[in-house]
């Protein structure tokens, strides 16, 4: 028997009072299939040329392959908000005690930005390179119980973004990092001066068209998690279904926005289950059960299980997204594809789109220009893994 | 003794209208009407009426007229009309007041304080008329995550699956028995579920040898605390087994079959003597604790060789969540709750109008807790009682139900006009009676389509209203309560149901 005793005096908070952002955007993504790197000066250009797409409420950028001193730790992007340095420092204080209970920090530092760009009431800005702790420094040291370090990392993400006030981890994986806030994308751009500090062999970007004026620094894209990060134009109708489900596997959906719950989808799917991304899309975007129903047997117990056990996985009404994981580069509509998404090959090149004319604006000559179908992935991914994960 | 209490309804007759034709007198089997052949005119006994208007509908001259009766007692806000009759009908007999149907008292009625989502500009809401609208729904267990292998193309899955009902629309007919709903009902809800693509649940009562090849593959069989009509080919040939515990119009307490009502076939599909009382007790006998009801569960899961998913039927009341979780734990794959409103063919009033919680309540707290728990893929919700309208059952999807029971619905779509005469076995409609007489009158081909018509135009209707809402499969409206919002309602009733109020 289980006895449930509510205290008077405590405020009843079953009420699922959660907010959903909406918002339209601008996306594009670049990838060297050979892995060089390049700077982030022509997805700002790029990006800049869908600027009417945004309103200046959002921008950000994801990038891989920046940190290669640091590549074995995970880099962990902090925003600490708050009206004051008072209170952003608090919060900083109150992350580090947390972090140095859990993690060896092996560098940390402001992260380099521009102050003569002028974005609105920028949070503090810091990353940390971190391992989880060994057994013998009182951390667990490769014993979470069965789970991987992983499954750790993402706990401990989660337990900061939901508990520590003014404290948010914007991004986590190794050798990559994301860099958000308010303002155009190619502002933020400046602000983290993409241009000349980094090179990455993968770039995302975002450019942001919130529907209401709530704009806060957490809420921009790309999100992510480890090293998927997603950046996302559209709404997630089924985001209230989508987000129970995740919660179920221990995912807390903290930072009012649809786009979050398709980083966790994607998370649980692709890291935790480690299902291939063709499979992937089939939950997120399947196909209807018209064309099911009238697929060989193999292939229609395929998706019908699919669609049976992942049901409140499918991401319904308009989006495009890109996924970006270390190696790998995804772009995906709805199944009735929404909203736009153009794909491209210049030799090593491979770029994704909201718009041809931004791939065209930086790489005038390409091999190939298609529009996926909805629900079909592009995928394109390192020839040589080795080249940069080593 | 002489009765205190005055006729409830006012039989008028528009003489001029009237030809003497006797319809009405052969329409009631209450007896209401007879003709006295000396004044050639018929005569209304109205102390008879039980206001079904089974004869108005059928007067081939439009000259009936049946309403509550006019007159009355003094105005009192405690001692309702209802509540004298009532009382003094049990001085007069010192029993207990029986009646049919789902309870008609004032409780507040959620679905009626819930309005719905629909997109404007940021999404685009679909049209079914042009967009594939996908209403499909499996029911039953779920495993937590799939182990599906990909060598080199070839996908292959290896977790094993649990067997899941599938319906094309997530509306299902309720239990209502062979023995208190007459063959022709019974038949016409078996038809039109198989027609539909949906299921039927047979009650307790049995299914009939000769329906079993037919109407197997849209059945769902009850095995209740009076174990009537079970065999092993009766478990096998439906698609799924439900174990009745309660009933939201009668938590807690049993059934009683009135002999009067056990013809030979009903008998023979019960397997019990003809005319004999069938009562199926309060408790299931071999239930008195989760752990027996685990072991049920085991039971009829080896009788159809883990082919069949299990359902549990109870009854919503205070703490059914926390019980509900643990018969999801036993074993069962389908947790069906029935709420405050739902039908009965024959129950005590005490217990109809008083015991209970209301099924959107319901449908909210139990998905939250089976959330909570993680267990929330391991079965499917099944809410019954109180659905009236499409835009219920759109809502109770939205609170978190996978599907809905419609009982009282489908026995309206067949003619029921809910007079609550159900115990009496005299149903005019064919449809809550044993009599040849009366049940000739449900044909079966008229009825079930009127049923099919019925679940296609909900269906419609459903599909509408998600398409609204920019959402083109129905698993992405279970359980956002995003696309809900509640007016009216107190902050702990918004709580309860974990939707915020308008305008937030």
């Amino acid at each position: 028997m289980r006895f449930e005793i509510i205290m008077p005096g405590i405020r009843r908070k079953r009420r699922e009072l959660y907010s959903k952002e909406i918002c339209a955007c601008s996306i594009f993504g670049a990838m060297n299939r050979d892995g060089d790197r390049f700077t982030g000066e022509g997805v700002m250009k790029a990006i800049a040329n869908m600027h009417v797409r945004g309103n200046g409420l959002g921008g950000g950028f994801a990038a891989y392959g920046i940190y290669p001193e640091y590549r074995d730790y995970y880099a962990f992007h902090l925003m600490f908000t708050g009206k004051n340095v008072v209170v952003k420092e608090a919060a900083k204080r109150e992350f580090e005690a947390f972090l140095s209970s859990k993690f060896d920090v092996v560098c940390d530092e402001e992260i380099p930005h521009d102050d003569s760009v002028p974005v609105s009431d920028p949070p503090l800005l810091w990353r940390y390179f971190v391992l989880p702790k060994d057994v013998g420094d009182g951390g667990d040291g490769g014993d979470w119980g069965g789970r991987t370090e992983e499954d750790f990392i993402v706990d401990q993400i989660m337990a900061v973004n939901t508990r520590i006030e003014n404290a948010y981890v914007f991004s986590s994986g190794k050798n990559m990092g994301c860099f958000k806030g308010v303002g155009y994308p190619e502002e933020i751009g400046e602000y983290f001066m993409l241009d000349k500090l980094y090179r990455a062999h993968t770039w995302t970007v975002h450019g942001r068209f919130p529907t209401n004026t709530q704009a806060w620094w957490g809420g921009a894209h790309p999100f992510s998690l480890l090293d998927t990060t997603i950046v996302h134009n559209g709404e997630i109708s089924s985001y209230g279904t989508n987000r129970w489900y995740l919660e179920m596997y221990g995912y807390a959906c903290t930072l009012q926005t649809d786009t979050e719950v398709i980083a966790y989808a994607a998370d649980l799917l692709m890291r935790r289950q480690k299902l291939p991304i063709d499979i992937v899309a089939k939950i997120l975007a399947p196909p209807i059960w018209n064309a099911i129903d009238r697929m060989n047997e193999k292939e229609k117990k395929l998706l019908t299980t699919l669609r049976m056990v992942y049901g409140p996985l499918l991401m319904n009404g308009p989006f495009a997204v890109i996924i970006g994981e270390t190696g790998r580069m995804i772009g995906l509509t709805d199944r009735i594809r929404l909203r736009p998404l153009t794909a491209a090959t210049s030799g090593e090149m491979f770029y994704i789109s909201s718009e041809e004319a931004s791939i065209r604006l930086i790489s005038p000559h390409l091999d190939r220009v298609w529009t996926p179908n909805g629900g079909e992935p592009v995928v394109g991914e390192l020839k040589s893994a080795r080249k940069v994960l080593l | 003794m002489k009765s205190f209490v005055f006729p409830e309804f006012q039989v008028i007759r528009d003489e001029e209208s009237c030809g003497q034709c006797r319809g009405c007198e052969r329409q009631c089997a209450f007896g209401t009407h007879t003709y006295d052949p000396a004044a050639d005119r018929i005569v209304s006994d109205e102390s008879k009426c039980v206001g079904c208007q089974r004869c108005v509908i059928f007067c081939p001259k439009d000259a009936i007229v049946v309403r509550p009766s006019p007159s009355y007692y003094r105005a009192n806000a405690s001692w309702s009309r209802e509540k004298l009759e009532d009382l003094k009908r049990q001085a007069e007999t010192g029993g207990v007041i029986l009646t049919g149907c789902g309870s008609d008292k004032p409780f507040r009625i959620y679905w009626d304080h819930i309005v719905l989502n629909a997109s404007q500009v940021t999404n685009p809401s679909l049209d079914p008329l042009r967009e594939p609208m996908e209403l499909r729904t499996f029911l039953g267990r779920k495993p937590d995550l799939m182990d599906i292998s990909a060598d080199s193309g070839d996908v292959e899955i290896r977790t094993e699956l649990y067997p899941n009902l599938v319906v094309e629309t997530p509306i299902l007919f309720s239990a209502m028995s062979y023995g208190a709903i007459s063959y022709n009902a019974f038949r016409s809800l078996a038809t039109a579920a198989c027609r539909s693509k949906t299921y039927f649940n047979t009650g307790e009562g049995g299914l009939p040898l000769e329906m079993r090849d037919e109407f197997g593959r849209c059945a769902i069989v009850q095995v209740a605390s009076g174990r009537f009509g079970i065999d092993a080919e009766y478990l096998n040939t439906a698609q799924a087994v439900e174990i009745k515990v309660g009933q939201g119009a009668k938590p807690g307490i049993g059934g009683h079959l009135p002999g009067e009502k056990v013809s030979d076939t009903v008998a023979k599909t019960r397997m019990i003597p003809p005319g004999t009382d069938a009562i199926s007790p309060a408790p299931h006998h071999d239930i008195y604790s989760i752990e027996d009801l685990a072991t049920l569960i085991g039971a009829l899961k080896e009788a159809t060789n883990y082919e069949k998913p299990i359902s549990v039927k109870i009854a919503a009341v205070h703490n059914f969540a926390a019980i509900a979780s643990g018969i999801v734990r036993a074993g069962a794959d389908i947790i069906a709750i029935d709420g405050l409103r739902g039908g009965t063919g024959a129950a005590p009033k005490a217990i109809r109008d008083n015991v209970g919680i209301p099924t959107e309540l319901a449908i909210s707290s139990l998905d939250r807790r089976l959330r909570e728990e993680g267990i929330r893929n391991q079965c499917s919700i099944i809410a019954a009682g109180g659905i009236r309208c499409s835009s219920d059952i759109i809502k109770a999807i939205a609170l978190g139900a996978d599907a809905v029971y419609i009982g009282s619905a489908a026995l309206i779509a067949m003619g029921c006009t809910l007079c609550q005469k159900c115990y009496t076995g005299k149903c005019n409609w064919g449809i809550c009676t044993q009599d040849p007489r009366l049940s000739g009158r449900l044909n079966v081909d008229i009825a079930s389509t009127r049923l099919s018509n019925l679940i296609s135009a909900w269906s419609h209707e459903i599909s509408e209203m998600l398409g609204g809402m920019g959402i083109n499969a129905l698993e992405s409206l279970r359980g956002n309560r995003d696309h809900l919002r509640g007016v009216g309602l107190y902050d702990w009733e918004l709580d309860v149901l974990g939707i915020k109020g308008a305008g937030e």
